[in-house]
């Protein structure tokens, strides 16, 4: 069982590993939002907030951005691997549906981490400073449920979907949303009632919460409510993943 | 009613020596019919082929098979397991060889079969010994840390059987195996499976379009179209049966000489126009 779960996570690394390029490029978009949203606000957040630092506030929410989109690309991969045909070779083996759920969702949870680690420490470089180690640990938690819920809800998706047509239309109605309304660049204050009520059923927002409670102080839900939110539909999730898996067929 | 039950179970436990046992297996995509109530035995030892022009219902047979595609309706029994029910047994019972591509590009040679023995669970001390030999069969064990995209067509498909015999399956399902591929490798191959089938006493259950092939090797065949089988026997019954000199002249004989169009489930619009066709004629 674990070794079975081991190696499906070991073919995930060793693909992220060996596309450099990939790994590069997906660095490009979250150090851009950080300089451009970053210098670009900085000085309207510090007089709407009195005197705030707008890069305390973004810099979780970037880290959670990158966490985002490479958790999910990663989840959606299943679809390239059933172009390819090597996603039969993995369902004919005599493994439970679960198991494949399993090691794809801490396969990719475990790429969507280490990039979120590497944006994290482009902050240092851009002076974002976490208090205690403390801070940190509480932090990572917070990053590895949000990868862990967003790669589930990618192979959640790639398991209903035969090619990548779907693609645009997934990142745009649902993963460009989630990211802009979850928190992440602006403050979820003062906003119409139909954007406030999107922004609270969006998962990403407390999971953003969580990390930027953690790691720079500031929280709207408090730490363990966002643990509780983030984790639980973190299970949901895999849960249902699991049930679409063991329906697939190649 | 209940006597033939009796009797088929009388006859299923004495008989272990057909290693798959198919019973009114039928397959619908919406109101189209795939696969019509067929049932058919294959011996265990033996090489059975199974022929059929493209949309016939192979691959959607095949498929129910090596369990990726649940029947509409019917029983599939392979080494003693049933395929719907018991899964997980029967999965660990057989090694396939897709028609189209299955390796993973982006690995090594070894580390596609070092993830196939995992999910297949070869023992771990075993797993290395196992692996030299299948990679020495296909002659492929020197060139094992290539990634998988350098590798030509040919060498896929010997990588892609050399894959299928890790685990020591009882029955070895080939879909197509040496489509698109030169005489050479296609002779290679050949031997390949009939020394497995010789000297291991594995059964072969393959698909070939090639007729002469299938003439050559097979024990027993059974011919498939529009989802029903037509024939079946060895080489020798059906040719007499037919009254031709070759497989394929009684294939020909069998099944017409309309070109057929693919049958790819969602592709159905073309494939009705095809049958509409060919029912005018």
């Amino acid at each position: 069982m674990t070794e079975v779960i081991y190696i499906l996570w070991l073919r995930q690394l060793q693909h992220y590993w060996r596309s450099k390029a990939r790994l590069l490029g997906s660095l490009g978009q979250p150090l851009l939002f950080l300089v451009t949203f970053g210098f670009g606000f900085g000085p309207m957040y510090a007089r709407a907030s009195g005197g705030g630092n707008y890069m305390d506030f973004l810099a979780p929410g970037i880290v959670s951005m990158s966490i985002l989109f490479t958790a999910v690309f990663s989840g959606l991969e299943v679809i390239w691997d059933r172009q390819f045909g090597f996603l039969k070779e993995t369902l004919v083996a005599p493994i439970s549906r679960t198991e494949i759920m399993i090691g794809k969702t801490l396969g990719g949870a475990s790429i969507a981490m280490i990039q979120g680690l590497i944006v994290l420490s482009l902050t240092y470089v851009l002076g974002f400073r976490i208090p205690s180690l403390a801070s940190l640990g509480l932090g990572l938690v917070f990053m590895f449920l949000i990868a862990v819920f967003f790669t589930g809800l990618g192979l959640t998706i790639a398991s209903k979907m035969k090619d990548m047509h779907g693609f645009q239309l997934i990142m745009n109605f649902l993963i460009m949303p989630i990211f802009f309304l979850s928190g992440a660049l602006f403050p979820l204050e003062n906003l119409p009632p139909a954007i406030y009520f999107i922004s609270r059923i969006d998962p990403l927002t407390y999971g953003v919460d969580g990390l930027r409670g953690a790691i720079a102080g500031m929280s709207v839900f408090g730490i363990y409510n966002d643990l509780a939110i983030i984790g639980s539909l973190s299970i949901l999730v895999c849960a249902i993943g699991a049930v679409l898996f063991s329906r697939i067929e190649a | 009613m209940i006597q033939p039950l009796l009797i088929e179970k009388i006859v299923s436990g004495s008989a272990m020596q057909n290693i798959l046992s198919v019973q009114s297996l039928t397959k619908k995509f919406d109101d189209f019919t795939a696969v019509n109530d067929i049932s058919f035995n294959v011996e265990a030892g033996s090489i059975f082929a199974f022929l059929g022009p493209n949309g016939a219902g192979k691959s959607t047979t095949i498929k129910m098979l090596t369990t990726v595609l649940r029947p509409t309706s019917g029983e599939i029994s392979i080494n003693g397991f049933n395929a719907l029910k018991e899964q997980d047994r029967a999965r660990a019972s057989f090694g396939i060889v897709f028609q189209d591509h299955s390796l993973d590009d982006e690995l090594t040679a070894y580390e596609n079969i070092v993830y196939h023995a995992v999910i297949y669970k070869v023992p771990k001390k075993e797993r290395s010994e196992r692996i030299r030999k299948a990679l020495e069969i296909v002659g492929l064990w020197d060139r094992r840390e290539d990634y998988v995209k350098k590798y030509s067509g040919g060498m896929k498909r010997r990588l892609e059987i050399a894959r299928a015999l890790v685990h020591y399956p009882k029955i070895l399902f080939l879909d197509e195996p040496t489509v698109g591929l030169d005489p050479q490798t296609r002779n290679a191959i050949w031997n390949h499976i009939r020394s497995l089938n010789k000297e291991r006493g594995m059964t072969i259950f393959l698909t070939t379009h090639y007729m002469e092939e299938a003439e050559a090797i097979a024990d027993q065949i059974a011919i498939i179209d529009h989802g029903k089988i037509i024939e079946s026997g060895t080489v020798e019954e059906i040719k007499n049966r037919t009254e031709t000199e070759s497989l394929e002249e009684a294939f020909l004989k069998l099944t017409g000489r309309d070109i057929r169009d693919d049958n790819v489930p969602g592709n159905k619009m073309r494939t009705i126009r095809g049958m509409r066709r060919r029912t005018r004629r």
